[in-house]
């Protein structure tokens, strides 16, 4: 099937071109922090864990967001979406070869990567992380190409794979899981240590994660004659704008619990995110730009994917939504819930993170190789779509 | 052509992944076997060590002794050149690289204020002893390490000692033992070091790091195996101000010294059992 | 079959590429170094042609004891204790890095990453 990919039209050609352009870019500004080391980065001693590591929190979620399409399609057969779960499990794919390439990029001895396999260590959330990520990629890798195979063939999937696909749905719950577990097992760290981080976490990949393909989708419907169907775009919607909110009241809780129980240690990372902390009289505030602009892009967003006008009379003004929404939630997440954690630091210090050019372009370049891998599965998927019509 | 082609890769496909899940099987097996001799040998260490302490029950490695330090701030009150002499001493001892920018810092051992040390012990009203004076920080060697727990690799974890030590081979420098570690007592290797260490000024018998390993304190694990103080304690002379010693051991002299002082570990609320005490 | 210039043309790129290692050295035989034997001690920790195949595994089964097992045991040969280190027992008797260590490793191409972390002797 990959021969889909290699017949494309100018624009596709273009795009795949301009992707390439800043991988290469990425791929050569990974080398050089790969030959001098990540003091090339805006990590510190104090904020161990910047761009790489919250941009591999947020794509976990993106992946595990997949999962709203396959259970409604699978578990409850909601026919509406079966033309898009085939996008829904090729943009796990990608959104699974992000983060593993974040995690690379981020590794200060990469080389050795495989020791976490060499030596498993059980009571590492990191070796597990790795286990149900690999396990999440090969199954999605798994259910998509034969499934999409027996389309193609117009017939119906072999029986063995509905096994897989079952699987796939408790370890799209679980990929996140963990990764929540990454931060909220950690003694010390405040902000990260609440029992609501992994449904906080699960409820905004279910938002991102339908809100990309929703915007996908719209885009398939102008550049690649693809129609997802408005049936299946507008439950989408109603999926995006529960968990948005889901995500919100979580958070508003983690307010609730810092500010009335004014214990100090939960209400510092909040107010450095929010407002700015003061600390010995320097307000340390570079997050809360961010942070405001989360929460305006939520209130944009909800609003316009709620608006029966917005909603389901222009495609732009949904798209909008849907981008304002994604966008919102990777401030959240892929910002502010990552760096915000480590300020103030243990030793009741405050360091803040600027990320240097470097690292941006690196980050820069694996979200250009998501998309290209993206771009492909998806002229793949919809290829085989058209084929089918013909 | 493109039958041929679908069923070699189907055959391709399946094969590697089977390699690689017979491959992987293999070594959790062999992990597993490994891990049994060590259970094993755990259990008739346990058995053959009678002297744990009620602590060090939350011990689940097998420590037959459990080195600790005791520091007496008031010592280095008294003398305020000491702070720099440990530092140093350490520093130096270990070939730790002296990075003047401060993000990319790296030490080992250091002097900090009252509140940084003890943040959770915030007061208003601060002596003004405290307020001015600075007292030693370094890993605290916890009973329960949350880095150790954390660690995908086991590239650190605790020694028969009770020693939280670094095996430098191994790690993979992903640092989220630094953002376990509730003391802030890690360092990475954000690039080379050598460049920052003086190599008329360096210890020849004692490796650098290189870059991309996180590192830290080590109780001086290679100077007690000789029998020798920790730099740190030895750089105290008679001053007492650092007093090293087997906290399994009744008779050491820091559980006496424990035993007449009145002394405080640092965040206990987290459950790390440190072994590093102090008199302030 | 069509395209047939266009495989052709990629076959013997693919052919070229693949063996670089052959004709990038064509030319550059060289004779297997010779080593000078350290004159303080007659006998090493194994008989020369295990260390000249094994000792990098020796090495890692030394790091692991000493520093994962705390195991401080020293090897005995000819009555003189030493210990398990690379720094402080192969060098004592090697004495230059560059005389030893390098020669078959330049020779053979590969490049151990000892060296970033433990200090050779000053030559």
């Amino acid at each position: 099937m990959f021969e889909k990919a290699l017949k494309g039209n100018n624009y596709y050609w273009m795009w795949l071109a301009f992707l390439g352009f800043i991988i290469a870019v990425g791929g050569i500004s990974y080398l050089r922090q790969f030959f001098y080391g990540l003091a090339i980065t805006g990590m510190s001693r104090d904020v161990s864990w910047g761009l790489y590591i919250s941009q591999f929190t947020f794509l976990v979620g993106v992946a595990a967001g997949g999962v709203m399409l396959v259970l409604p399609y699978y578990i409850h057969n909601y026919k509406a979406f079966g033309r898009i779960t085939i996008l829904g499990e090729f943009l796990a794919i990608a959104a699974l070869l992000m983060c593993m390439m974040f995690i690379m990029v981020d590794l200060g001895q990469p080389l050795r990567a495989l020791n976490v396999m060499l030596h498993p260590t059980p009571h590492s959330m990191l070796f597990w992380d790795m286990c149900v990520l690999l396990g999440y990629l090969f199954l999605n890798i798994l259910c998509g190409w034969v499934i999409l195979t027996a389309e193609r063939k117009q017939v119906a999937p072999p029986k063995w794979i509905y096994f897989f696909v079952y699987v796939s749905i408790p370890f799209a719950i679980s990929i996140h899981t963990v990764t929540a577990m990454l931060y909220c097992g950690l003694p010390g760290r405040h902000f990260w240590l609440s029992a609501i981080i992994a449904p906080r976490f699960l409820a905004s990949a279910f938002a991102a994660g339908p809100a990309l393909i929703v915007i996908m989708a719209l885009i398939l419907k102008r550049v690649a004659n693809f129609d997802a169907g408005k049936e299946a775009i507008d439950k989408m919607v109603t999926i995006i704008i529960y968990a948005a909110i889901a995500n919100m009241f979580f958070l508003a809780l983690e307010f609730f619990v810092g500010f009335y129980s004014q214990i100090p240690g939960h209400t510092h990372t909040l107010q450095y995110l929010f407002s700015g902390l003061d600390h010995h009289g320097h307000v340390y505030n570079n997050l809360v730009p961010f942070m405001w602009a989360f929460l305006i892009l939520f209130v944009i967003g909800i609003a316009l994917i709620s608006y029966p006008a917005t909603r389901k009379g222009s495609d732009l003004w949904l798209g909008l939504g849907c981008a304002s929404i994604f966008i919102a939630f990777w401030l959240d997440k892929g910002i502010g819930f990552v760096l915000g954690g480590f300020v103030p630091s243990p030793i009741n210090e405050i360091t803040e993170y600027y990320p240097h050019l470097n690292e941006l372009l690196i980050t820069a370049g694996v979200w250009a190789a998501g998309f290209f891998v993206l771009t492909i599965l998806y002229k793949i998927a919809i290829g085989v779509e058209h084929e089918i019509e013909a | 052509m493109d039958q041929k082609r679908r069923t070699f890769l189907k055959v391709a496909g399946i094969s590697t992944l089977a390699g690689l899940g017979a491959a992987t099987g293999v070594g959790r097996l062999i992990g597993g076997a490994e891990s049994a001799m060590a259970a094993a040998e755990e259990a008739q260490v346990n058995a053959s060590a009678q002297n744990g302490t009620g602590q060090n029950a939350a011990c689940g490695d097998a420590c037959i002794n459990r080195y600790g330090m005791l520091i007496d701030a008031r010592k280095f009150r008294e003398d305020p050149t000491l702070g720099e002499r440990v530092v140093l001493a350490c520093h130096r001892e270990h070939n730790v690289p002296n990075i003047p920018i401060k993000k990319d810092e790296i030490k080992w051992i250091w002097m900090t204020h009252y509140d940084n040390a003890f943040p959770e012990q915030a007061n208003l009203y601060r002596d003004e002893v405290n307020a001015q004076f600075q007292l030693p920080i370094l890993c605290n060697h916890c009973d329960n390490p949350p880095c150790v727990r954390v660690c995908p690799t086991q590239a650190t974890f605790r020694n028969a000692d009770g020693i939280v030590m670094m095996d430098y081979h191994r790690c993979i420098g992903c640092r989220f033992c630094m953002a376990g570690c509730p003391y802030g007592s890690r360092s990475f290797n954000w690039s080379d070091p050598r460049p920052y260490i003086d190599s008329a000024d360096m210890n020849r018998d004692f490796p650098t790091r290189t870059r991309g390993v996180v590192e830290k304190c080590n109780f001086c694990d290679e100077r007690i195996r000789k029998g020798l103080l920790p730099a740190c304690v030895e750089a105290c002379g008679d001053s007492k101000a650092m007093v090293f010693g087997n906290l399994n051991d009744p008779n050491s002299e820091i559980r006496q010294m424990l035993k007449q002082h009145h002394t405080v570990q640092r965040n206990p609320s987290l459950g790390t059992l440190p072994s590093v005490f102090y008199i302030v | 079959m069509y395209d047939r210039g266009k495989i052709i043309i990629g076959l013997v790129i693919f052919v070229l590429l693949v063996t670089i290692p052959v004709w990038y050295n064509r030319g550059t035989t060289r004779t297997a170094p010779e080593l000078v034997k350290p004159t303080n001690a007659n006998s090493c920790v194994l008989p020369v042609e295990e260390m000249r195949a094994k000792h990098m595994q020796l090495l890692n089964t030394w790091r692991d004891e000493v520093v994962r097992t705390s195991d401080n045991s020293s090897i005995v040969i000819e009555g003189k204790a030493y210990p398990k280190s690379l720094q402080l027992n192969c060098m004592e008797c090697h004495t230059s890095k560059v005389n030893f260590c390098d020669k078959c490793h330049d020779y053979s191409s590969v490049r151990p990453y000892c060296w970033d972390c433990h200090i050779a002797p000053v030559e």
